[in-house]
């Protein structure tokens, strides 16, 4: 395993177990446990933000994503009445073939002209179930969906979303660090090099396209679980430039980018809660500095340059 | 890397090519053929401008020709997206920008033996024991190739800190990794100096005498002259001549048109 790699796995191992431990330690702050959880959603959404920056696509419609798969959760909760085990992994996988099927049309685009199309898919997406019907309720939402853990205890839920943290770190890993990322650095790097060795270059494009709105939807449908609730406000364009703007602040090089970048400013900004009415403002000028000054995040950090003695080739 | 085909069999065919750009001809009827034997090596040549990248462009698939046709092998391949026209044997290179600074030598031709690959993606995902194989097998493959181009001494070393010369060898390393039956080069001898030119050329023969026919484009005319069998000249998106070397040497209108304005600073 390569220097890299071992950091960033060192990093999603070290991160993993603080989140595993620390409910046993602070056994009386249900604040700090739905902070956390919060993080974890917003973790594996922005991990399939960091996968679509594999390819070289800036991906600004994840929210949108995050939105199909909470309303499938919801749909399928509230109307159909399916547990919500089931609805889980319905929901993403219905986000990834949304993925796959809006990918296939737009994935041809580059660089800003893809952005600038994303932003509009998320605000599209969040139009269409506003004027879902009834099927949707509109501005209303669908609220009051069943708690999916019975009991008081936040607990089963919060070790729910660090399990499917670990699963969306593990599917980005194995993606990135098996020949599928070499390919998908390859088409990063020129599209027509890659297509000269052989990749079938579109089919690759909308495959890592659906993982990520896959994670998106995943990530949407644990916030409508734990909230109990989903409208077409809860994930909008500022949240898509957020899920974005973790990616930078963890670093694209590393698989624990995402992750990085969504719990440092999703805490951060819990601590900070006086300053929330200027959220977006300061997270604006910290772009800025983080752009300016640490191009490759915070994972690039001389700081950080440390890693677990793991043994060579003990995860591949 | 053996041409299995019929014997009488054109190797690549370009019939009539053109490509309009809106107002611009770039490309008017280009006929080009390779002929039957394989191993030999043809330079598409012209001034700035006259068009042969866009000529490229379209026998790789890489935009699709206004008018005319291609066909590998007599078969055709006109309008194929350029990773099926690879597979068939057709395989382009490119110049060294595009290489990743922070692989290893070996490991970029590894990547690029992408079509060699057995396993699924789902196998390459789930890591199985099918694509652990594959893996090695295009390690060992991609360690041959650098052998047989002689780069076997800078396998292990990280792109970033290889010569310019070793840069543009390995770029053809990497179309090598493609196990083409036709490689177009594009510019392989650009920017090098005298004895890294030579040692490409040599290289290029080396490719060449392995029954790999190539196609190449080039300005280094002294280059050109020594390495190619047959040479076809393109002035303004015209074909103008061709012939071997000799012949385009003593051409006129390659003269008048080309070679005879050297001072102009038509691009020589």
């Amino acid at each position: 395993m390569k220097q890299e790699q071992r950091r960033d796995l060192s990093a999603i191992l070290l991160v993993l177990t603080v989140l595993l431990v620390l409910p046993l330690l602070i056994t009386q702050s249900h604040y700090l446990i739905s902070v956390l959880m919060n993080c974890a959603g917003v973790a594996v959404i922005a991990s399939g933000v960091w996968l679509t920056f594999c390819i070289g696509r800036i991906n600004i419609c994840q929210a949108g994503f995050a939105l199909i798969g909470g309303y499938v959760s919801a749909i399928l909760i509230a109307k159909a009445g399916l547990s919500f085990w089931l609805a889980l992994p319905l929901s993403c996988l219905a986000a990834a073939l949304c993925g796959a099927i809006i990918g296939s049309a737009i994935l041809k685009l580059k660089g800003i002209y893809f952005s600038m199309l994303t932003i509009c898919l998320t605000e599209a997406i969040r139009l269409a179930f506003l004027n879902g019907g009834a099927l949707t309720q509109g501005a209303k939402g669908i609220t009051g969906l069943p708690q999916a853990f019975s009991g008081d205890s936040p607990l089963p839920l919060y070790y729910l979303g660090i399990a499917l943290l670990a699963l969306a770190l593990g599917v980005v890993w194995r993606v990135h660090y098996s020949r599928l990322g070499g390919i998908f650095r390859a088409m990063r790097l020129n599209e027509d090099l890659a297509e000269s060795f052989g990749v079938n270059v579109w089919r690759y494009r909308i495959m890592a396209f659906a993982i990520a709105c896959g994670l998106g939807g995943l990530g949407g449908s644990y916030f409508t679980l734990f909230t109990q609730s989903v409208y077409p406000q809860s994930f909008t364009v500022e949240h898509s430039i957020y899920y974005m703007l973790f990616c930078f602040l963890g670093g694209l090089e590393y698989v624990s980018g995402a992750m990085i970048g969504a719990f440092s400013l999703t805490i951060l900004f819990e601590l900070l809660q006086d300053f929330q009415q200027y959220q977006s403002l300061i997270y604006g000028v910290l772009m800025i500095i983080v752009m300016l000054t640490l191009p490759n995040g915070l994972m690039a950090l001389r700081a950080l340059s440390w890693s677990l003695p793991l043994r060579k080739g003990a995860v591949k | 890397m053996m041409n299995t085909a019929q014997p009488n069999t054109i190797i690549l065919e370009a019939s009539g090519l053109s490509k309009r750009f809106g107002g611009l001809l770039a490309n008017d009827g280009i006929s080009l053929s390779l002929g039957s034997t394989s191993g030999k090596v043809t330079s598409v040549i012209g001034p700035n401008g006259a068009g042969k990248s866009t000529f490229f462009k379209m026998l790789a698939g890489f935009c699709a020709p206004s008018a005319g046709r291609v066909r590998l092998f007599g078969e055709d391949i006109t309008g194929l997206a350029p990773h099926k026209i690879s597979a068939r044997g057709l395989v382009r290179t490119f110049q060294e920008t595009t290489i990743f600074p922070e692989l290893s030598a070996l490991e970029h031709v590894a990547l690029a033996r992408q079509l060699s690959r057995r396993a699924s993606d789902l196998q390459v995902f789930g890591g199985t024991a099918a694509a652990r194989r594959d893996e090695e097998r295009m390690r060992a493959d991609a360690l041959e190739i650098l052998r047989f181009l002689d780069l076997d001494g800078v396998a292990d070393s990280i792109a970033k800190t290889l010569p310019h010369g070793y840069l543009r060898l390995l770029g053809i390393a990497m179309g090598m990794a493609a196990s083409p039956k036709v490689l177009l080069l594009d510019e392989p001898y650009a920017g090098l100096n005298p004895d890294e030119t030579d040692r490409a050329v040599e290289l290029t023969r080396k490719i060449a005498a392995s029954g790999v026919s190539i196609l190449l484009v080039e300005h280094d005319m002294k280059a050109v002259m020594k390495i190619s069998d047959h040479i076809h000249v393109l002035y303004f998106g015209k074909k103008i001549a061709e012939g071997t070397p000799e012949q385009i040497r003593n051409n006129e209108q390659v003269i008048e048109a080309y070679l005879g304005k050297e001072d102009e600073d038509l691009g020589l």
